[in-house]
C-alpha cells in the first residue's frame, strides 16, 4: 500500500555514522535591491532519530531561514544557496532535481510554523486539509483519506474530532490550529519534523499543552525533532541537545545540559543570563547590550564582538572558527576557554 | 441566507426611492422648457401648452409631479409616457435586454480574457510576458472607447469582415465586437487586479504550506492559491456589471445598437423625466442585485463570510 520510493530518494537504514539529518556549512544570501544579506553563513548541525535539537537565537539570527533551506521551500530568487550541503541519510538534499525533493517535503521532512491561523488554507475544512496527505501522497480515497484526518486529530488530541473534521480553521482556536498543523505535518510518519517557533502566537498554559504534545509525538514515532525558538525555557525540559544562532552562524553547539551548567560562548552566556528566575525576583533583568548585527554589514572578525565583554583585539579582525571542545560541543569563541570556566 | 436575501432586497427600497427622487429633481431643475423642445421651431399656441403643461402635471410641485410618478410606478407598473404617448415600460422593455446582453457579453469577454492574462502575468512574474501582459494593459487603458470601438469596427468589421460592422441581427455574434471593445478599460484593469491577487496569494504563509506539504506547484497554485485569489475579483466584476450597463452609450452608438444607453440620451435631451428616472431606476436595480449577487458568491467562495 506504500508507495514504492524513488531510487533518487535516500534509502531507510542511512550510511554508517551518517546522523539522519546534517546540515555542513551552509550559506544561503538573499540577493535584494539594498544589497546582499547574508543571511546563514557555514551554518552545521546535525540531528539523530529520536533527538531534540533545539535552535536559540535572537531574532533574525537566521534560525527560519536554515530550516527553509532544509525544507527546500525558500523562494530561490531572490535566496541563493552559494555552499554548504543538507545530508538526509547520507544524501544531499541541495542536490536532488525538484521531483526528488518533492517526495521528500511533508513525507520524510515535515514543518510546522508560527502562525498556525495565517498557514492553515482559509477556504479549506481541516479535514480537506489533513486528507490531502493521503489523498496526494497515498492515492487514498476521499472518503479513507478523511478517516485518517479524524485518526489524526484524535492522535492530537482535539477534542470531537468527529464533528469538528469539516469546520474551517478560523473557527479553531490558536491552540487547537496549531495541533491541525502538527496533525497534517506527521500524517505521513516524516523522519524529522522541524517546528518553528510553534508556541510563540500561543498563551501560556496553551505553549505547555503543545510542547508536551510534540514531546509525546516524537516518543511514539522516534522522529528528530529540530525546535526553532527564542525561549530558553522551553528548551530545558524537552531538548536533547542546543544550537546557538548569532548573525546566521552557530556560536555554539552543545548538550543541553552542559549548556545550562557552563555555556562555552559569550553570547549564550548572555541569553542564559536573561532568562527572568523566580530566586532574583525583583531585580532588574539582565539584557545583552546592543543590538542585533546589520547582516548588510557584518562587522569584520566575530558577528558578536561589538557586543561582546570578552572581546580582545584579535575579535575584531578574526573570524572565530567552531573550536571543538569536547566531541559534542563547540564554540565559536576565540576565548572559550575563559567563557567556559566563568572568568 | 434566504432571510439574508430578503433583507438585503428590502433594504434596496430606500435606496431606490433616494437615487428615482433625485434624478428626478435633476430633471427637473435642468434649464428649458420640454413642450417647447417638443415642438421645435414652430412655437405652439400658448393654449395648447397650457392643456399639455397640465396632462403632463408640469404645473405642479416637484414633490407632487414625483408622487404622481413613482405612485404609478409603484401601484401600477406605469412607468408614465413621453411626450410622444409611447409607454415608458414599453421602451425599456425594447432596450433593456439588449444592453443587458451587451453589458453580460463584456463582463465574460473580461473575465475570460482579464483573468486569463492576469494569471499568466503573475506565474511568470518578471519574465518578458509579464512585461509585454502590463504594458499592453497599458494601452488598453489609455485608449478611449470612441477611438478602439470605430478602429476595431473598421480593420476587424469593414476590412477583414470577422464580425458584424453594426446591429444585432447575427445574435451573440454580433454582440462579441462591441462587447470587447466596451470591455476595453475594464479587461486592463481586470488583468491588473488579477496578478496583484495572486501575487499577493502565493506569499502568503498557507501556500508555504502546501509547498511544505510535498504538493507540486500545480497544485500549489491551482488548488491553494487559484480560490483564495479569485475572491477579491469577483467585487470588481459584480461593480462593473453596472458601469458596463450604464457606460454601453459610445458603444451603442458606435455599432448602432438600440440600447438603453440610446434611449437616456434621448430622455435627457428632451428633458423627459419619465424616459430618465424609468432607466436610471433600472440602472440602479441592476446595481444592487448585482452587488447582492456579489455577497453571495463571497459566501460561496470564502467560508469566514456567513449570513444569516
Ligand atoms: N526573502 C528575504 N529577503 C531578504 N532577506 C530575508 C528574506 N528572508 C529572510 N531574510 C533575512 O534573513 C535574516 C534571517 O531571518 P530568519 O527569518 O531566519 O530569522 P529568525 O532567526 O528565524 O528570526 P525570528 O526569531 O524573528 O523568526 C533576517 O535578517 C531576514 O531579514
Ligand atoms: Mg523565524
Amino acid at each position: 500500500m506504500a508507495k514504492t520510493k524513488n531510487d533518487l530518494l535516500p534509502s531507510e537504514g542511512g550510511f554508517g555514522n551518517e546522523p539522519l539529518l546534517a546540515v555542513d556549512n551552509l550559506h544561503v544570501e538573499f540577493h535584494t535591491r539594498a544589497g546582499v544579506v547574508k543571511a546563514v553563513n557555514g551554518v552545521s548541525y546535525s540531528l539523530s532519530a529520536g533527538e531534540t535539537l533545539a535552535v536559540l537565537g535572537e531574532s533574525g539570527s537566521g534560525k527560519s531561514v536554515t530550516a527553509q533551506a532544509i525544507m527546500g521551500i525558500l523562494d530561490m530568487p531572490p535566496a541563493v544557496i552559494p555552499k554548504g550541503e543538507v545530508r538526509f541519510r547520507g544524501t544531499d538534499l541541495l542536490r536532488l532535481s525538484e521531483d526528488a525533493r518533492t517526495q521528500v517535503r511533508g513525507q520524510r521532512i515535515a514543518m510546522i510554523f508560527q502562525d498556525a491561523l495565517s498557514s492553515l488554507n482559509p477556504v479549506f475544512t481541516v479535514g480537506w486539509q489533513i486528507s490531502e496527505m493521503f489523498r496526494v501522497h497515498r492515492g487514498m480515497s476521499k472518503r479513507d483519506a478523511m478517516k485518517k484526518a479524524v485518526e489524526l486529530m484524535e492522535r492530537v488530541r482535539i477534542p470531537a474530532a468527529k464533528q469538528r473534521v469539516n469546520d474551517y480553521p478560523h473557527q479553531f482556536s490558536g491552540g487547537m490550529r496549531q495541533r491541525i498543523m502538527i496533525a497534517m505535518a506527521i500524517a505521513l510518519d516524516p523522519e524529522v519534523l522541524i517546528a518553528d517557533e510553534p508556541t510563540t502566537a500561543l498563551d501560556v498554559t496553551v505553549q505547555a499543552q503543545i510542547m508536551e504534545l510534540l514531546a509525546d509525538l516524537q516518543r511514539e514515532s522516534n522522529m528528530g525533532l529540530i525546535l526553532i525558538t527564542h525561549d530558553l525555557g522551553v528548551v530545558a525540559d524537552v531538548a536533547d541537545k542546543i544550537a546557538v544562532m548569532y548573525g546566521g552562524r552557530i556560536v555554539e553547539n552543545a548538550p543541553v545540559h552542559d549548556i545550562y551548567k557552563a555555556p562555552a560562548h559569550p553570547y549564550t552566556k548572555g541569553l542564559l543570563e536573561s532568562i527572568p528566575r523566580v530566586d532574583l525576583k525583583g531585580q532588574e533583568l539582565y539584557a545583552i547590550k546592543g543590538l542585533p548585527p546589520n547582516l548588510l554589514d557584518m562587522p569584520s572578525g566575530c558577528a558578536f564582538n561589538p557586543r561582546c565583554p570578552y572581546r580582545q583585539d584579535n575579535c575584531v579582525t578574526d573570524v572565530p572558527p567552531l573550536h571543538e571542545i569536547s566531541g559534542v560541543r563547540s564554540s565559536a569563541c576565540h576565548y572559550w576557554r575563559e567563557v567556559l570556566d566563568g572568568s | 441566507m434566504g432571510r439574508y436575501v430578503i433583507r438585503r432586497l428590502l433594504q434596496a427600497i430606500p435606496v431606490l426611492l433616494g437615487a428615482t427622487l433625485l434624478i428626478f429633481a435633476i430633471v427637473f431643475a435642468l434649464p428649458g422648457d420640454p413642450i417647447r423642445a417638443l415642438a421645435g421651431e414652430k412655437p405652439p399656441s400658448p393654449q395648447v401648452v397650457e392643456v399639455l403643461r397640465e396632462q403632463y402635471h408640469l404645473n405642479d410641485p416637484l414633490l407632487l409631479q414625483y408622487w404622481y410618478y413613482i405612485s404609478g410606478v409603484l401601484f401600477r407598473g406605469d412607468f408614465g409616457t413621453t411626450f410622444q404617448n409611447v409607454p415608458v415600460g414599453d421602451l425599456m422593455k425594447a432596450t433593456f435586454p439588449t444592453t443587458l446582453q451587451l453589458a453580460l457579453t463584456a463582463l465574460m469577454i473580461q473575465a475570460v480574457i482579464g483573468v486569463g492574462l492576469g494569471l499568466w502575468a503573475a506565474l511568470r512574474r518578471g519574465k518578458a510576458e509579464d512585461t509585454m501582459i502590463l504594458a499592453s494593459t497599458l494601452i488598453l487603458i489609455s485608449v478611449p472607447t470612441l477611438v478602439s470601438g470605430f478602429v476595431l469596427q473598421l480593420l476587424l468589421g469593414v476590412k477583414l469582415g470577422l464580425f458584424p460592422i453594426a446591429g444585432t441581427s447575427e445574435g451573440w455574434y454580433s454582440f462579441l465586437l462591441p462587447g470587447f471593445v466596451l470591455a476595453g478599460g475594464s479587461i486592463a484593469y481586470l488583468t491588473r487586479l488579477t496578478r496583484t491577487s495572486l501575487v499577493e496569494t502565493l506569499r502568503s504563509d498557507y501556500i508555504r504550506t502546501a509547498v511544505a506539504k510535498g504538493m507540486n506547484r500545480r497544485r500549489v497554485v491551482g488548488r491553494h492559491g487559484l480560490r483564495n485569489a479569485l475572491i477579491p475579483l469577483v467585487t470588481f466584476l459584480g461593480a462593473d456589471l453596472g458601469n458596463l450597463m450604464g457606460g454601453a452609450v459610445i458603444t451603442e452608438r458606435i455599432f448602432n445598437i438600440n440600447g438603453v444607453g440610446s434611449l437616456l440620451i434621448r430622455g435627457v435631451y428632451e428633458r423627459q423625466q419619465p424616459i430618465v428616472v424609468g432607466v436610471v431606476t433600472a440602472l440602479v436595480l441592476v446595481y444592487i442585485l448585482a452587488n447582492l449577487v456579489v455577497d453571495l458568491m463571497y459566501a460561496v467562495l470564502d467560508p469566514r463570510i456567513r449570513y444569516e
